[in-house]
């Protein structure tokens, strides 16, 4: 570790550093590196250990993976027939998730751009702190809304008969993604450099159209990973969906109907599956649908936003 | 700007204050017991079961109170799963131990699971109060539960809802984890399995809520949480046959379709503290307790001699 004396001495209008100076630099240096590869370290490994526990079903000679995927008949704890599909788990999470989308990613950039380019000093701080404080409600209380005041709110405006189901999963999920947009939303904004305003202006643009011709273009990357995330915690989340989805295994053909997520039925199920029997296995593999299924998302946004930039 | 940095003492202060709070409080309740050295008894189990393991836990505190009993829910197969782990002492069940559990803890402790019944429960079949229904078979509520029943509404049961367009069944059934799910499928449903779509929801309680609360609902739970919300179905075994509502004298007959015995499973023999706590439930006071939270109490001539 102990530098390297000619090329010191060849260097030598540099003022001299002592040993520790140079060991410790190397030493933080390597720490440093340490820290950003043990992310990919942790991500790998945490993939591991959840296929490791769901591989045993895979080469079993009862599963299917066809099954498991494409079925819609959720019977883990049948007492004459088995069955592990998880068709419709799927597509409760999708739905629910893309809902919450429709309505989170309008709402949470607009926010983000009102913040960012049109509101005075002082509302903004006001408002940061308030959509801070909102995200810092816990999941469970966000169910629990859904569950009362949410669920009798549907109830009475729709008709329905049980306020549960994709609509306010959607909603629920929509107000807890929103803060991650806008917060991460309005920083892609602020960094857009202020000579892209300054020109815009002194061409004659009006504010909205310095918005919508130089911020969003510019910012694009920025906003992009934004929505990613809302989209991550919408597919991720699990108390609050498993309180006001109404947790019913069943493809839903209207925004009314009760649907059950990929992550609600972890979290129901994992408890009483005893350590190794077949439906612990596949409630692992379910874990690892779901780790496929937020990959994919961030691969494609990945790419999507390469294209932009080579463009 | 400026406002907001000031807010902040505030919040602080009202945070450290209501901790404070909170932990005097729980230190003034936990003062009485703490004085010797505690033992510290793990139950868990059974919803069903879980409001009445509560006030067993709490009056036990006056008896001996240097045990403390430690009380959670999460479902028969949880607390099992929770006893053959060695995680606890006392599983609460509201269905019988199967073949494969006690295989279980044979291979993983070297321990046979032992039962103590110590009370009875009927399964209600609830719906909301303004519902007409007043009785069910159990072959209706297989055709309204299993899978490839047929039935989805209520007119198909001869019944109209006053004041609803759609009457649509809203089927509201439990967690697959629940001893009250598997005992449905296996009294109600001949074993058959429920067909999807039903609300399957996580607790005795919220089934009723849920019911209690939609006009075209139906569901199951225990007859402990009965509201004035819902009404309880009389249930008859077959056509034709006499439809019995749930009550202590139906349950202990065994007249009622859809009655069940209420367990404590521990590991081998329970020893010490868990062995008195057992007894003490299956006591006259214990007993006491499964009557005043709704439940049937065992009679005085089928309890264990201590």
């Amino acid at each position: 570790m102990s530098p390297d004396p000619p090329r010191d001495t060849a260097r030598s209008t540099r003022p001299h550093r002592p040993r520790w100076a140079v060991v410790g630099e190397r030493a933080l240096e390597a720490l440093i590196r340490l820290s950003g590869v043990s992310a990919i370290l942790f991500v790998a490994a945490i993939f591991f250990f959840v296929l490791r526990e769901a591989a045993p079903i895979l080469v079993s000679d009862e599963f299917s993976l066809v099954q498991f995927l494409f079925s819609t008949e959720w019977y883990p704890t049948s007492a004459s027939n088995v069955r592990y599909g998880t068709f419709a788990l799927t597509v409760g999470t999708l739905s629910v998730t893309a809902l919450a989308m429709l309505l989170a990613v309008p709402f949470g950039l607009g926010a983000a751009v009102y913040l960012s380019e049109f509101c005075a000093p002082r509302v903004r701080e006001t408002l940061k702190v308030t959509i801070e404080l909102l995200s810092a409600i816990p999941s469970v209380v966000w169910g629990f809304i859904g569950l009362t005041v949410m669920s009798r709110l549907i109830v009475t405006t729709t008709g329905a008969p049980v306020g549960v189901g994709v609509l306010n999963g959607g909603v629920i999920l929509a107000l807890m993604s929103v803060p991650v947009i806008v917060s991460i939303g309005e920083d892609a904004l602020k960094a857009v450099p202020d000579s892209y305003r300054e020109a815009g202006i002194a061409l004659g643009a009006t504010r909205w159209q310095l918005v919508y011709r130089v911020l969003l273009p510019a910012a694009r990357n920025g906003l992009l990973a934004a929505v990613l995330l809302g989209v991550g915690r919408a597919v991720g989340e699990t108390m609050a969906v498993l309180m006001a989805t109404g947790h019913a295994v069943h493809i839903p053909a209207s925004l009314l109907d009760s649907v059950r997520t990929l992550t609600a039925n972890i979290a129901a199920e994992l408890g009483e599956a005893p350590a190794g029997s077949d439906h612990y296995r596949v409630l692992f593999l379910t874990g690892t649908l779901l780790f496929l299924i937020t990959f994919a998302v961030n691969l494609t946004a990945d790419f999507v936003v390469r294209g932009i930039r080579r463009k | 700007m400026i406002r907001v940095p000031r807010s902040r003492p505030w919040a602080l202060l009202s945070g450290l204050v209501c901790t404070s709070v909170l932990v005097s409080c729980g230190g003034g309740s936990g003062q009485p017991a703490a004085k010797p050295a505690n033992t510290v008894i793990q139950n868990k189990g059974s919803d069903t079961m879980v409001n009445v393991a509560q006030v067993w836990a709490e009056e036990y505190r006056n008896i001996a109170p240097d045990v403390e009993v430690e009380v959670s829910g999460g479902g028969s197969g949880v607390g099992i799963a929770a006893l053959l782990k060695g995680a606890v002492d006392i599983a609460n069940a509201s269905r019988d131990l199967k073949p494969s559990e006690a295989e279980q803890a044979a291979k993983n402790t070297g321990q046979q699971p032992k039962g103590f019944t110590v009370g009875f429960d009927a399964l209600a079949v609830y719906v909301h109060k303004d519902n007409p229904l007043s009785e069910i078979t159990l072959a209706e509520l297989s055709e309204l539960y299993a899978e490839g029943g047929k039935t989805t509404r209520w007119s198909e049961l001869g019944v109209k809802i006053p004041g609803v367009a759609d009457d649509t069944i809203v089927r509201v059934s439990r967690q697959s984890s629940s001893g009250t799910y598997e005992f449905f499928r296996e009294h109600a449903l001949g074993n058959k399995d429920f067909r999807l779509g039903s609300r399957d929801l996580n607790g005795s309680k919220e089934v009723v809520e849920l019911v209690g609360s939609t006009l075209t609902a139906i569901g199951y739970s225990g007859m402990g949480y009965a509201t004035g919300a819902v009404k309880m179905l009389k249930v008859a075994k077959a056509k034709g046959e006499p439809a019995v509502s749930p009550a202590v004298a139906a349950v202990h007959d065994k007249s009622y379709p859809l009655a069940r015995s209420l367990h404590l499973y521990t590991l081998g023999e329970p020893q010490g503290a868990v062995r008195a706590y057992i007894d003490w439930i299956l006591s006259d006071a214990g007993q006491k307790i499964v009557e005043d939270s709704g439940y049937v109490p065992v009679p005085p001539d089928q309890r264990p001699k201590p």
